[in-house]
């Protein structure tokens, strides 16, 4: 057994009391059943819980606004997987990335609406900041020189607030005079925005005209700070040199104790070139450590390569955090990504996160972009596909997400099927369309075996009420000859009570539906004769009654009501039945009287009569028959 | 795809539909009302497009629809439909069948008038597959195999057709005032005369072979004796009630695990005067059959032919969440020549309302 991570939390179940008593428990699909049981503790209450509670770790997937981000990711997710294999390498990247930053944008989307509510909003903008920073060091996999732009880009995206705080300095009467005024300046120095940063500086420049001089050297280093463009033929070398001889121009600068009448151009000057003191000092402007990682970065190390990112990251953290605060769950989560951990990224937001949707979604794009190395887990599938068999089954407990997970379990090869047939046979299934549906799923996907189950909840729902005509088409649907049988049986146990078919629409356009079992067969052939007769088409009838018979189609104990049917074709003026079906039909009446030769002492008395009765008419009328049809075909016509 | 507009609802939608324009005005409908299902909690709720009381003279349409209002609903909506300006019958899958009433000047909905248990069987609930209306008549039929007759404004039901149906009946439709067709799982169509006691139908026509379960039935605008059927498979047939019963136009709309659902919307059966020729048909429906409107007799080109149409497409199940409004128009220079057979561009959406399919 793996050790535990973290200790688990607890949860406590209302109305239980866990000194006296014990907790039975048993899994569900996404939950837990949880229930009292009648140990007692010695000297015990008596009293106890007599409610069943349902325990539910995921409230996530009930949220009606997050249900946009699970079908809209469900669609990335399907878009994704038909990425076609045989495409180089080079060309699919691209690809990656824009569905990547298609996961954030709908993530994104999530957060507009969901303003109102707080605790989501906060987890999916570090969800969201956690997936930009993996796009960012492991699909994208920026070189060194890109690397620093792409997570400037990063920490802007995710530090909105400079702007609101530069247009309301901008807006106010005089803005050089505001109080944040500095602020918005630093800022932007800090985020390594060098345009905007000068530009509110011109306010300030205005305002002293004797300071001018100063305002323009500072102007003119921001103007000049290199900034590397992967797209020109400049080599990182090259980059280096410039950015060195630029830094140097900055540290005498600030030698020269040019900046020194204004408190404020020094310490942006500072930051140029670094001094991790005075950045610390900016600390509630920057925020965060990773913040301060970045701005570090920039003004230090521009050409830092993705394998030192990590002894940065951790320096800046401890130098930003107090050695008291406990780092925070995200804190690990950003630290493992800068060391390139991809396992302990997921590891730790599986962890944090009460729901496989990111977890899922996010391994499934990078095991796309070959990026984890495929070592099987103790339950025989890799990562991938054990992250997306939780999520999928967690979806399925859904009433109405069940759908979306169908196609998860379709793009997990090793287990998915499994999973997908055990779980979609618990659908519940109240109305016919629903049903039709799951159906219609199962029989794309070949499940023969869930298809027919199906059919035959629904026939046996048809039948507990008695609604034998829909039973008949589920089980003939079902293919399901023992079923079908039944209720055949049942149809003619009705005719024999009624003297009437019921669902009639339904038996009488069978087709070939009709040989599924024997008595259905029956039913069918049976009803064609009473319609042949209705039809008084009696040599047609007469013929298929007599073959219901002697083919042994039907079962002996309906023999008696066929021969009591073949009584008034017998007693027509015309002769009906040849000579060799009388024959026939007597010898079908030996076999049945010779069975009935014991007299049944429990049978009343009149039944017995009614039978004598019948069976009397009968001889009578087939022995008239046979007269009149041996004088028939004995006629020659002259 | 000009001029389609998504909205995301949060819920499986299973019916829209139109409210009625008064015959007299030539403005388009700009309320519509949609019912939901398969959700813990389904509603019906109404929408508006366009601002209330300004007609939509110009070509594109912009803005989403809003919700106007939205009240709770027991069981899912399986049909929905207006009764009249005001009110909406709806079948819910419990088998109730419920009249809301859309007050406009609180912009609320209230329930007017509940059957419940209108569709039952002796121990479960049955659904309520399928209602249509003339008003203040109402027919509603069920997975019961029932087909109710019920009066709006009246408490007690009208007439019941008792088991009309050995298996579940899933559409409904009028062919005349007093004749209603319905279509069932097993592959029939039925037609069924009000005038005659008894629980027969007059007539029964099937495409023999399996019986592949029907969906949905409309009958042609103004040929009352042409209708179509659309059927599990994907197969749209065409029948011709008078003659025979067979089909005599099969077309495969769509691959075969797909579902047809088809309505015409009432502008557009005012408005537009349809010809067949042979395979071509004359309702829109899913994109893959051919050029819809092949054979349109031309309108004098003062009248211009708008309409909208509310489709549904069982493939279209990427927009399960989203109401899609596609304004359909025709290109008016294709009206220039008398007798030229014009065309609509077959459009690849054209669904108007996709729900949860």
């Amino acid at each position: 057994m793996e050790e535990v991570d973290v200790e688990p939390t607890t949860t406590p179940i209302p109305g239980f009391d866990s000194n006296q008593k014990h907790l039975g428990f048993v899994w569900g699909p996404g939950d837990i059943l949880v229930y009292e049981t009648i140990y007692k503790a010695s000297g015990g209450s008596a009293g106890g819980c007599p409610f069943v509670h349902e325990v539910r770790k995921d409230e996530d997937i009930y949220s009606p606004i997050l249900r946009k981000l699970f079908n809209e990711s469900h669609h990335i997710f399907v878009g994704l997987q038909r990425i076609r294999e045989d495409m180089p390498s080079k060309n699919k990247k691209p690809q990656f990335v824009s569905i990547s930053k298609n996961y954030r944008s709908v993530i994104r989307a999530c957060m507009e609406e969901l303003q109102q509510v707080a605790g989501i909003v906060s987890i999916l903008l570090a969800v969201e900041l956690i997936w930009n920073l993996c796009e960012v060091l492991f699909i994208d996999a920026a070189p060194a020189g890109s690397l620093v732009l792409h997570l400037l880009d990063w920490v802007r995206l995710h530090k909105a607030d400079v702007d609101e705080k530069a247009r309301e300095v901008l807006a106010s009467e005089s803005p050089a005079e505001h109080q944040a005024y500095w602020d918005v300046v630093i800022s932007y120095v800090l985020q390594g925005r060098m345009d905007e940063a000068r530009q509110v500086l011109v306010k300030q420049a205005a305002l002293q005209p004797a300071a001018r001089a100063m305002f323009k050297l500072l102007d003119n280093l921001l103007m000049k700070m290199p900034i590397f463009n992967p797209g020109e033929t400049q080599t990182l070398t090259e980059f280096d040199v410039k950015w060195r001889h630029w830094r140097e121009e900055v540290d005498r600068c600030l030698q020269d104790q040019s900046f020194a009448s204004n408190p404020h151009l020094e310490d942006i000057c500072k930051i140029l070139v670094g001094d991790e003191d005075v950045l610390l000092e900016h600390k509630e402007l920057l925020s965060t450590w990773y913040h301060f990682l970045v701005t570090r970065l920039l003004f230090s190390h521009p050409t830092v390569k993705p394998t030192e990112l990590h002894y940065y990251a951790q320096s800046s953290m401890h130098m930003f955090l107090d050695t008291r605060s406990v780092p925070e769950p995200l804190d690990s989560i950003l630290l493992a990504a800068f060391e390139f951990d991809i396992h302990q990224v997921i590891k730790d937001c599986s962890i944090a996160l009460n729901n496989w949707w990111f977890v899922g979604h996010l391994t499934d794009l990078l095991d796309h972009c070959k990026l984890l190395q495929s070592h099987n887990l103790h339950f025989g599938s890799n990562l991938r596909e054990f992250l997306l068999l939780e999520y999928a089954s967690g979806l399925f407990t859904h009433h109405s997400l069940w759908q979306l997970a169908v196609d998860y379990f379709d793009h997990c090869p090793e287990f998915g099927r499994v999973y997908l047939e055990l779980q979609i046979e618990r659908v519940p299934l109240d109305t016919e369309r629903k049903a039709l549906k799951v159906i219609r799923i199962c029989e794309q996907r070949q499940m023969t075996e869930q298809v027919r189950s199906i059919c035959k909840i629904m026939a046996k729902k048809a039948l507990r009420n008695n609604r034998l005509g829909s039973a008949l088409s589920w089980s003939i649907r079902a293919k399901d000859a023992a079923f079908a049988t039944l209720i055949s049986e049942r149809f003619l146990q009705d005719y024999c009570a009624n003297g009437t078919f019921s669902d009639l629409d339904l038996i009488d356009n069978l087709g070939p539906a009709m040989l599924l079992s024997d008595r259905l067969t029956f039913l069918g052939k049976y009803r064609e004769f009473h319609r042949l007769y209705g039809e008084k088409r009696f040599l047609d009838a007469a013929k298929l009654l007599l073959s219901l018979m002697t083919a042994k189609i039907a079962p002996r104990s309906f023999w008696m009501t066929l021969l009591t049917d073949a009584l008034p074709l017998l007693e027509q003026i015309e002769v009906i039945f040849s000579a060799d079906q009388t024959h026939e039909l007597m010898f079908c009446l030996e076999e049945l009287t010779s069975e009935k030769s014991v007299p049944n002492p429990d049978r009343p008395m009149q039944d017995e009569d009614i039978e004598t009765t019948k069976i009397e008419l009968l001889r009578l009328a087939l022995a008239r028959n046979l007269a009149m049809a041996i004088v028939k075909e004995g006629t020659v016509e002259v | 795809m000009e001029g389609i507009n998504a909205k995301y609802v949060s819920k499986k939608i299973s019916k829209t539909r139109w409210r009625p324009v008064s015959s007299s005005s030539l403005q388009q409908p700009d309320i519509f009302a949609t019912g939901s299902w398969d959700n813990e909690d389904n509603s019906i709720s109404i929408w508006s497009i366009g601002e209330n009381g300004v007609s939509i003279m110009d070509d594109e349409f912009e803005g989403d629809p809003q919700l106007v209002c939205e009240y709770k609903h027991n069981g899912d909506v399986l049909d929905l439909q207006f009764l009249d300006q005001d009110r909406i019958v709806t079948a819910s899958s419990t088998g109730a069948v419920t009249i809301f009433q859309h007050h406009h000047n609180s912009q609320t909905l209230s329930v007017s008038q509940l059957w419940d248990r209108a569709h039952h069987y002796p121990c479960d609930n049955a659904p309520c597959t399928g209602v249509v209306c003339n008003s203040p008549e109402i027919v509603t039929v069920g997975e019961d195999g029932r087909i109710m007759l019920f009066r709006a404004d009246q408490e007690g039901v009208l007439r019941t057709i008792e088991k009309a149906d050995s298996s579940a009946i899933h559409a409904v439709t009028f062919l005349r005032t007093t004749e209603i067709l319905t279509v069932n799982s097993i592959g029939q169509l039925k037609l069924w005369d009000f005038r005659q006691p008894g629980n027969e139908p007059s007539q029964i026509l099937s495409l023999t072979g399996d019986r592949v379960p029907l969906h949905c039935v409309d009958r042609h605008p103004n040929q009352q004796h042409i209708v179509a059927t659309g059927g599990q498979d994907g197969m749209l047939c065409i029948w011709d009630v008078r003659q025979g019963n067979m089909p005599f136009s099969l077309m495969e709309a769509h691959s075969a695990e797909s579902k047809i659902f088809m309505e015409v919307v009432n502008s557009l059966k005012r408005q537009v005067d349809l010809q067949f020729k042979g395979f071509n048909s004359c309702f829109c429906c899913a994109h893959s059959v051919g050029g819809p409107f092949s054979s349109i007799k031309p309108r004098p080109p003062v009248l211009m032919l708008r309409g909208w149409i509310t489709v549904a497409l069982g493939d279209f199940f990427k927009f399960r969440h989203t109401i899609l409004l596609k304004r359909w128009t025709e290109h008016k220079h294709n009206f220039s020549q008398r007798n030229s057979p014009s065309r609509w561009e077959p459009v690849p959406h054209q669904c108007l309302a996709h729900w949860g399919l």
